[in-house]
């Protein structure tokens, strides 16, 4: 059958633009239909009368006829659905408390959820933003007790020959080179890397190249790749960057190439340069765990077959050349990169898109209970039109479309939610929570939005659509009053104790993550972390390979920070406690006490100035601290932690033992100072070896400067500043944050959960109240006979308040017991954020149960005050 | 609001001392083609033509074909205009165009086909 799209619409349009002409003309028609009807059946001979009545017996009725023909075409569907949207939005005005409500509350569903929607798509959901994304693996080394460390120079060397599963495999590690010319000194993040990682990643500059294998050597030629937003930033993407010189940390750097804007760096996502690793053998650091390694696996190569792989080729490259830092047993492990870069975030994540959810749910329920009270007020109106011909079809179609506009409504105002809270939501998340850069409101969330907005108004219509579709239109006329019968109580009653239940698992959760993040701040981090200010240095040049030729820089700018005013000790350390720095070594006690080097865990080595100690406000235990009588040409000496002296000289006096880091020399504990938290508040390892920077065998050429105050801490930096360049113009000056900066940041994974716990279960509460008031106060309202008669004859108000009351405290009862079993389940979500107590802590729990009996005190307050006050007289004439 | 009345049944209108069938289910387009390819005419005629031609086999229902006459103009197959009858009253009438005649061909084969077909098997069968 032929159709024309193009005859279809010109028509349709015209009948919907000139709807009354058209039904004229069907009218016309319909009516000429009849007349020659009627006159056929005068010439067949018949009375006019007979006539007239024989014709209608043939036509039918002629209205109904109209209305069939009048149905003809898309435009008719269209005009029916304009009709109910217009019905519909005439009776959501003519509501417009209960209107308001139900958008409100959906809103408060849909955009909740959506918002964190728009956090965990791209972080948990997106694969990674670079071409088969899936074949891309972090490597590591597995210790005997599962702990995974970085990988090794030594390592990557034996198995880049020799590992054919892979197309490529990298190392690299963290570079945050001085860039100094015409403008203010600046220190960038960038990575050193060797030369297959952009290969591993599948990425190609937009400018230039990337690394060549004769660029990846010691003394090799120095050359830097740029980011976009580098290049746009400090280079106003001048195209002629390539081949132009920069200086990095006093050496000249030829640009070679500029990566896309796209170019998403998971691995480093500050990063913002590249250079070749070039990795110097000489220093004796090739077995040391200090790069992390990726590979690329080759085409059709599973993650497993790669793991079994590297644990082959693992063993072969020790057992030719085992060296002294390597355990008896070391495997290796591939995983894929998007497991392992969201690993960490993941149980948190999943845990605020299940609180999402569940703020949801409850949004739902409240919404099912008010459509419900609704439905039955409007059972009259129903059944009269089901009485007045109207098909089930047609009427579930109607309230189809009252719940798509009043969904919509509420997605309309979710989504402006879930707008405006997307970008709230980056500013809260944590430093460590991968592609951040790619949250945002974009067209999959928008999707995702309109798609929960749909379900939801169809859900919706579906409800009270049964509900009206099952009723009889005979008793619906008959029953049009406001009473019920006792099966849409009981439903309603079940739902309000379900958005009870998934209220308190949304309760109790936010008070165990509010009780843990208080154990956390009541955690010692080991040192005093008030009035005292941070900020990292850094010499520009590279340090010398024996550290004796470098200039005393840092001590000047020391002794210059000490007479600013204000700041009554100052001091210099290799790595900051809570900054995120990570330096660690294997430390031997000599003789050696520990059979199985295997057992050497990586131990915190701190060069420092003598005044560390005393400036940080770290305890000493036993015997001395550094001084400044340790110097270069002194005998070596190192402190250790607490801890440490516990764990690896258990019941032995540590003074005046020697112990060695690393592969270096021998030094002799001279003192055990008090633990101190050097990764976060939560993490629990404090074994820590301390020397003096002049006695540390390479000059750090990045050290934390730590300033206590007299006063306020963040207002020295000023000052501060000022007399480091009046030292060095070219040092450039980075994150300088408060010391009590640093210990908040250092939970702010767990501050980012609970604000959200926190503003999820607020909601939820306030639509648990909100349900618990409406059911209560509806079903006050539809006994009020009962009552009347109740106190009629003879019960007192508090009888009746205790009616009330009682039927309150069971529905939250009930909501109670069934929200306590939920709450033990979901909290296995939430339990790698808890810190310090346990998952059944019963202050939580008992808090929560009585927040929430509480709160239904103060819901059915009204309703049972009403209740108590009823007028049996005037109850009585209701019905 | 319009609320559809349901349709009586159109059976009950229709005179009970003629033995009929209903138009079978998608030949009331090819009936309507087939009449208006004499001539062009307005609804009550064509109903007329069916039955006298059909010797009141067929019944049309004058809903269904109103519908049906729309549907068909829509498809291009024919052309309506308000003209004067021979009895000076206003009335639709449809006529039949150029690629409504090549429809009406097309269908007719068509029927032609599917009937000899029936009627094949219904001899095999008997």
């Amino acid at each position: 059958m032929t159709w024309s799209p193009w005859r279809q619409l010109s028509r349709g349009l015209r009948r919907l633009t000139n709807r009354s002409a058209a039904d004229q003309d069907v009218a016309d028609e319909v009516q000429h239909y009849l007349d020659e009807a009627t006159a056929a059946r005068v010439a067949d001979g018949l009375s006019p009368e007979a006539a007239v009545r024989a014709a209608r017996l043939e036509v039918g009725n002629v209205t109904s006829v109209r209305e069939q023909v009048r149905g003809y075409g898309w435009e008719s569907t269209v005009e029916t659905l304009f009709h109910d949207f217009r019905y519909a939005a005439r009776r959501l005005r003519a509501e417009p408390v209960f209107s308001a409500i139900m958008t409100l509350t959906l809103a408060v569903g849909i955009g909740a959820t959506t918002a964190i929607f728009s956090v965990v798509q791209p972080v948990l959901f997106e694969p990674l933003p670079y071409p088969d994304a899936g074949r891309i693996v972090s490597i590591w080394e597995v210790d005997l007790d599962g702990s995974r460390n970085d990988g090794t120079f030594g390592m990557y060397h034996g198995l880049r020959e020799r590992a054919h599963g892979f197309d490529a495999i990298a190392v690299f590690m963290p570079w945050r080179p001085a860039l100094t010319g015409p403008d203010q000194p600046d220190r960038l993040e960038g990575q050193r890397v060797s030369v297959g990682y952009f290969q591993v990643l599948g990425v190609t500059p937009i400018l230039g190249r990337t690394f060549q294998i004769s660029e990846d050597r010691l003394n090799g030629a120095n050359v830097v790749v740029l980011s976009d937003a580098l290049w746009r930033r400090r280079f106003g993407a001048d195209r002629s960057i390539i081949g132009r010189q920069l200086t990095l940390d006093d050496a000249s750097y030829l640009v070679i190439g500029v990566m896309p804007s796209g170019f998403e760096n998971v691995l480093a996502p500050a990063a913002e340069l590249w250079a070749p690793l070039q990795y110097d053998l000489s220093q004796g650091r090739d077995w040391g765990h200090h790069l992390r390694m990726v590979g690329r696996l080759g085409p059709g190569v599973t993650v497993d077959e790669a793991t079994r792989e590297l644990a082959r080729l693992g063993r072969a490259v020790l057992a030719e050349q085992r060296p002294a830092t390597y355990g008896r047993e070391v495997s290796l492990v591939a995983e894929p990169l998007h497991a392992d870069v969201t690993s960490a975030v993941r149980p948190a994540l999943l845990a605020m898109l299940g609180a999402g959810i569940l703020v949801l749910l409850i949004a739902c329920v409240n919404v099912t209970n008010l459509l419900l009270t609704r439905g039955i007020r409007r059972r009259g109106e129903f059944a009269l039109r089901a009485a007045l011909g109207a098909g089930n079809g047609r009427l579930i179609r109607q309230l189809l479309t009252e719940s798509l506009l009043l969904a919509a409504m509420g997605g309309a105002v979710g989504m402006a939610v879930a707008l405006l809270g997307v970008p709230a939501l980056v500013a809260l998340s944590p430093p460590g929570l991968p592609r951040v850069g790619a949250i945002g409101f974009n067209a999959t969330v928008f999707a995702f939005g309109m798609v929960l907005t749909t379900v939801i108004g169809v859900a919706f219509g579906v409800i009270p659509a049964l509900q009206a579709a099952r009723g009889d239109p005979h008793r619906g006329l008959h029953h049009g009053s406001r009473r019920t019968h006792g099966g849409h109580r009981r439903t309603r009653s079940a739902l309000v104790a379900a958005e009870v239940a998934l209220a308190l698992v949304l309760l109790v959760s936010s008070g165990l993550l509010f009780r843990s993040l208080e154990r956390l701040f009541a955690v010692e981090a080991g040192f005093d972390s008030s009035h005292l200010l941070t900020l990292q240095l850094q010499t520009s040049g590279r340090p010398g390979p024996d550290g004796a030729t470098e200039d005393r820089i840092f001590g000047l700018i020391l002794e210059a920070v000490e007479r600013v005013p204000g700041v009554t000790a100052a001091a210099l350390t290799s790595q900051l406690p809570l900054s995120g720095d990570l330096d660690r070594y294997g430390v031997f006690f000599d003789p050696s006490l520990s059979a199985d080097p295997g057992e050497v865990r990586g131990t915190f080595r701190y060069a420092v100035s003598a005044g560390y100690h005393h400036t940080m406000g770290i305890p000493l235990r036993r015997g001395r601290l550094l001084g400044e009588e340790d110097g270069a040409a002194a005998p070596r000496v190192a402190l250790i932690s607490e801890s440490m002296a516990k764990r690896r000289l258990p019941g032995l006096d540590p003074i005046g033992r020697r112990v060695r880091i690393g592969d270096g020399p021998l030094y002799t504990i001279v003192g055990v100072v008090g633990d101190v938290k050097q990764m976060s508040l939560a993490v629990n390892e404090s074994e820590a070896v301390y020397v003096t920077e002049a006695q540390w065998r390479f000059e750090d050429n990045e050290m934390s400067l730590v300033i206590r105050a007299h006063g306020e801490a963040a207002a020295l930096a000023p000052a501060v500043r000022q007399a480091i360049w009046s030292v060095g113009k070219n040092v450039p000056i980075a994150r300088v944050v408060t010391m009590d900066g640093l210990v908040a940041a250092s939970a702010a994974e767990r501050r980012f959960a609970l604000i959200l716990f926190g503003a999820f279960a607020l909601a939820a509460l306030v639509l648990a109240a909100a349900g618990l008031y409406g059911v209560l106060s509806g079903n006050v309202a539809e006994r009020i006979g009962e009552i009347g008669v109740r106190s009629a004859l003879g019960a007192s108000r508090g009888n009746i308040l205790a009616l009330v009351v009682r039927q309150a405290m069971t529905v939250t009862g009930l909501g109670v017991a069934i929200g306590l079993g939920g709450a033990v389940a979901a909290i296995q979500v939430i339990a790698s954020l808890l810190f310090g107590i346990s998952r059944f802590d019963p202050v939580a729990y008992l808090g929560v149960v009585a927040l929430l009996a509480g709160v239904a005190m103060v819901a059915c307050g009204v309703p049972a005050w009403r209740a108590a006050r009823v007028d049996p007289a005037s109850a009585l004439r209701v019905e | 609001m319009s609320v559809g009345i349901l349709d009586p049944d159109p059976r009950r209108s229709l005179p009970v001392d003629e033995p009929n069938t209903d138009v079978i289910q998608g030949t009331l387009d090819l009936l309507i083609l087939k009449t208006l390819s004499l001539q062009p005419m307005h609804g009550f005629g064509i109903a007329r033509r069916i039955e006298q031609v059909s010797r009141g086999s067929f019944k049309v229902n004058p809903g269904s074909l109103l519908t049906a006459l729309q549907r068909l103009e829509r498809a291009g197959w024919l052309e309506a205009a308000w003209r004067q009858t021979e009895n000076s009253r206003r009335a639709k009438f449809y006529t039949l165009t150029r690629t409504g005649r090549k429809q009406l061909d097309l269908e007719t084969a068509d029927w032609t086909r599917r009937a000899s077909a029936v009627a094949r098997l219904l001899k095999a069968d008997a």
